[in-house]
């Protein structure tokens, strides 16, 4: 590699390495998210594979110094393909004794610390409930522990800057930055565009940003505690043009795709909620993309909004967490009933009532598919990865119109704010969406707005302002064909049935369960949503280490493909591990009568693949052992 | 209308072929005579007309016309209306709801309609009472009304809808009563030429639950006394031979005049900028004052459809952007 432009040369030795875990911790007001998301913009940039987790309080600004006002950023690159963020971080960078404390018994054994010591004075060590100096008690003995004042080694760095005190303070995580810039030979370039462009109005705080970042890069260069730089190699990734990309980001950008590909018009109708506020924000800016939103005076408003949209000829989309999907539940059934399209989003984050709501979850599964007065089935998928997202958010509208049916997308908090590398897709190849509004009729013949495509099973779909289609539906139940209420008996009967057949042939237009690994064996492990990451390289690992165990990754949860019930008697045993108390694994065992060990976890954050891998290896142990 | 001009369409091309549901002797028949006249002297385009309800005995409403209707959920009518006025502003579109759907479980959608001026026409058939749940009180209810589920009166005290909209902001706010036939024909055909949200309260009776709930005000014997009919431009006279009139003082206060003070009556502006007149109607006590009908308050205020369009529509004209350019904004890198 190139010495970066605008880098001191490295004296240094250097040294290769193929990955590192970085995290960054800090007050909520020291910008960790933002040197986090530095950092991995500019080693996307420099090829890398990299998958971060940015994990942060609920509260906006929590008093500073405390425990709860800790916000964390980690961060994995490597020279080779990674499916997670890295279990415990190789270097911490810790702000504050708050984030020490709260973040140093994860780093890895030898790993780095590097502790600002500008903020260890009494109070702060009291704010963070240490009763002695964790720096001189013993507490880190094991770590090579790097202390930088940064707060005084930054004020000397802007010492001719205009900024006053304050803003000048502010900069120390810039002065952090550049150091790990230079631990890790990163080309400062582009976090030096990036800067000039968000404060382009603001000479001063971009010159002091700037000088802040190039100092902690030679800080590190020449004093001796500093010893190694080191090199990670740009990973062997699929050839293609990339971009980083989020959860919350590609979930529109498929949205979007998929609107534009259909020739509809979207509409979004959202209330704020975390962490699915970022999908309203991002739509809104698409107008020109033909999207319209609406933030609606509450949840409810928010969902009937789109589906009245829907009921017009639009895409009506609307996105939630999981206590919105709750107060959405009765309007979802509602278009249950009138048999329109509607996406439903929910970025799923840690429950019951308002719960944790930056932390992850994939306890709203059975919300999505029950959370309904009668039998009111909606087709229900996960996107697992943040790219993933994408092909969700596709997938979602188009069977949304295919069917005229809800969908239920459930992404979750750890997909919506990680990121990856993102292969951008062939535009060329996305499917066309074919909508088919029923034509105005001039014959004066009776319309029927419940007459159905007799493959899908889905009905017409009349847009109001057609010429001899006018119709009454709405939630009463119907009589078939001609929508007329009905509460005749076997109607009934005929239209439960007919609306739970018609999720179900959605299986048909959405592919067959795929497996990892060999098609038979001792051990399949079934995930769904976020999970994918951590179980892939556990099972990677078992593979290598000879053991015959394949993961099958479910896209769709409802319905769930064809093939599923016969791929899972292939093995001796199916393991699910799932961020819920076995909610899938209930849904599974129930449809399949197959004895599935639920892996379950709830405290907030996703598995680390080691913690599958112990799974599996105990696992394998009693199967192997006959227990 | 000349005698050679015939309407294209009668007042039967406006029914559809449904059976009417109500109890006989319901207030909801004389209101769906009134609208479905008043539509056929607008002429409304049966494929452009969109009537949205929620639930209760007035949501059964668009099942019984012949144009577009979504009969919804509890309360949400205003949001799912909202909904479709946005995606099509060109649709003329409805809601029919009641005290219950609107005032209760909907009280939110129905404030946050107003406030944003969506271009909704609204009928709440107020009659005080649940019908379709079997009569328990409404939160328009009288205080002590004895119902159902107040055996011993209820301790609620009821708002008054007008006062409700126009504190919402409305830009449309009339009142009129379900057998005054042409009076609710002509506040329909004014609600409609509205272009924001126009809300009419109809005093609707249900003769199984709350019979009688408007007798004074539709009594011919008492009908002159307690009723203030709204006539822009005229003075607020009410009584036998118009000898009695509202006046206000200083701060607003509603007070009776007349003879020699009959010149004080207040000239009725129902374009006036300032709610207060209005709300000073809205609020007066009914046992003191007559109850006035007629259109409260109407402004012309852009509505918000248009502006959401118009944002479309100038993001359009600013920047046209392709799926590919979409997917490619930030920053990209080959891998080869």
């Amino acid at each position: 590699m190139q010495n970066a432009p605008n880098s001191p040369a490295a004296v240094k030795p250097i040294k290769d390495i193929d990955q590192v875990v970085i995290r960054f911790a800090g007050d909520s007001g020291d910008g960790m998210q933002l040197t986090g998301d530095q950092f991995t913009r500019t080693t996307a940039l420099m090829g890398n594979d990299i998958a971060t987790f940015p994990d942060f309080p609920a509260e906006i600004r929590a008093p500073a110094g405390t425990l709860p006002g800790v916000s964390a950023f980690q961060l994995r690159f490597s020279s080779f393909d990674i499916h997670t963020p890295g279990d415990s971080p190789d270097v911490l960078v810790a702000m504050n004794p708050a984030a020490l404390k709260a973040h140093i018994q994860e780093l890895s054994k030898d790993g780095v610390l590097i502790l600002n010591t500008g903020s260890f004075s009494a109070l702060d060590l009291k704010k963070a409930k240490y009763e002695k100096d964790p720096r001189t008690d013993g507490t880190l003995s094991g770590w090579r522990v790097i202390e930088v004042d940064l707060a005084a080694r930054t004020k000397e760095a802007l010492a001719t800057s205009t900024l006053d005190a304050r803003g000048k303070e502010r900069c120390k995580n810039m002065y952090a930055l550049g150091i790990l810039y230079w631990m890790f030979h990163r080309d400062m370039e582009p976090t030096i565009k990036s800067i000039q462009q968000k404060f382009a109005k603001k000479g001063d705080i971009v010159e002091a940003n700037l000088m802040a970042m190039k100092a902690g890069y030679l800080y590190a260069e020449v004093t001796e505690v500093f010893q190694t730089a080191y090199r990670v190699a740009p990973a062997k990734l699929k050839p293609g043009t990339y971009r980083n990309i989020m959860g919350n980001q590609a979930l529109c950008l498929g949205l979007v795709a998929a609107g534009q590909q259909s020739g509809l018009q979207m509409f979004l109708g959202s209330y704020p909620i975390t962490p699915a506020s970022d999908i309203l924000h991002q739509l809104s800016t698409y107008k020109n993309l033909n999207v319209v939103t609406f933030q609606a005076e509450d949840e409810i408003a928010a969902v009937c909004s789109a589906i009245g949209a829907s009921y017009s000829g639009s895409i009506g989309l609307t996105s939630t967490s999981g206590p919105g999907l709750a107060l959405k539940a009765e309007a979802i059934g509602l278009a249950v009933m009138a048999e329109l399209p509607l996406v439903v989003i929910n970025v799923q984050r840690a429950g019951p009532s308002t719960g944790m709501p930056t932390k992850t979850q994939q306890a709203d599964l059975l919300q999505a598919m029950h959370g309904r007065n009668g039998e009111s089935p909606v087709a229900i998928l996960a996107p697992s990865t943040p790219g993933d997202a994408f092909e969700c958010g596709f997938e979602a509208v188009r069977i949304a119109l295919q069917f005229m049916t809800p969908v239920i997308v459930l992404s979750d908090g750890y997909i919506a704010n990680g990121s990856e590398p993102w292969l951008l897709p062939d535009i060329e190849q996305l499917p066309k969406i074919g909508v088919k509004f029923a034509p105005e009729q001039t014959s004066g013949e009776k319309f029927m707005p419940y007459a159905r495509d007799q493959k899908t099973l889905a009905r017409v779909w009349a847009k109001p302002g057609t010429k001899g289609l006018t119709h009454r539906i709405g939630g009463l139940e119907k009589a078939d064909l001609t929508g007329n209420i009905s509460y005749e008996p076997a109607n009934h009967q005929h239209m439960v049935d007919t609306r739970a057949k018609k999720i179900a042939n959605i299986a048909d237009a959405v592919g067959e369960a795929t497996t990892f690994g060999p098609d038979s064996g001792d051990i399949l492990v079934l995930g769904w949503g976020s999970t994918r990451g951590a179980i892939t390289s556990a099972v990677l690992q078992m593979q290598e280490q000879g053991h015959k165990v394949s993961a099958c990754f479910l896209r769709w949860l409802n319905p769930l493909p064809r093939n599923l019930g016969n791929l899972l008697k292939q093995y001796k045993r199916v393991i699910l591990p799932e961020l819920n108390k076995g909610q899938l694994c209930s849904m599974i065992r129930a449809k399949y009568l197959v004895d599935v060990d639920s892996y379950s976890k709830v405290d907030g954050q996703p598995f680390k693949s080691q913690e599958v891998l112990d799974y599996l290896n105990n696992a394998m142990t009693r199967l192997k052992g006959g227990k | 209308m000349s005698t050679t001009e015939q309407p294209v369409l009668l007042k039967k091309d406006y029914k559809s072929d449904q059976d009417i549901r109500w109890c006989p002797g319901c207030g909801d028949y004389a209101i769906l005579n009134a609208v479905i006249n008043a539509f056929t002297k607008l002429q409304k385009k049966l494929h452009e007309t969109v009537i949205v309800s929620g639930i209760g005995c007035s949501s059964r409403f668009p099942y019984y016309m012949e144009t577009y209707g979504f009969h919804t959920i509890h309360g949400r009518a205003p949001a799912v209306a909202t909904g479709v006025k946005v995606s099509n502003p060109a649709l003329d579109v409805w809601v029919v709801t009641g005290d219950g759907d609107a005032m209760s479980i909907g009280g939110n959608h129905f404030i946050h309609t107003m406030r944003r001026n969506v271009g909704l026409k609204i009928l709440m058939f107020n009659n005080r009472i649940y019908g379709l749940t079997k009569g328990q009180y409404s939160p328009t209810s009288e205080q002590g009304k004895v119902t159902k589920s107040s055996p011993m009166g209820s301790v609620d005290y009821p708002f008054s809808p007008i006062a409700l909209a126009l504190g919402a902001g409305a830009t449309f706010v009339g009142r009129s009563v379900d057998i005054f036939l042409s009076h609710l024909e002509e506040l329909v055909c004014k609600a409609s030429a509205h272009t924001g949200t126009a809300l009419c309260e109809i005093y609707q009776n249900c003769n199984i639950f709350n019979d009688g709930a408007y007798k004074t005000v539709t009594e011919k014997d008492t009908r002159e006394e307690r009723v203030l009919q709204l006539e822009h431009g005229k003075p607020l006279l009410f009584g036998a031979d118009k000898g009695k009139g509202i006046a206000f003082d200083a701060s607003f206060q509603p007070y009776i005049v007349t003879g020699a003070d009959l010149g004080k009556a207040f000239i009725w502006d129902e374009t006036a900028e300032t709610p207060a007149p209005a709300m000073a109607l809205a609020t007066m006590s009914e046992s003191e004052f007559p109850v006035p009908i007629g259109v409260f308050r109407r402004r012309d205020k852009p509505n918000f459809e248009s502006g959401v369009q118009a944002q479309v529509a100038a993001a359009k004209a600013k920047k046209q952007t392709t799926l590919h350019e979409l997917l490619h904004q930030g920053e990209i890198w080959e891998v080869k």
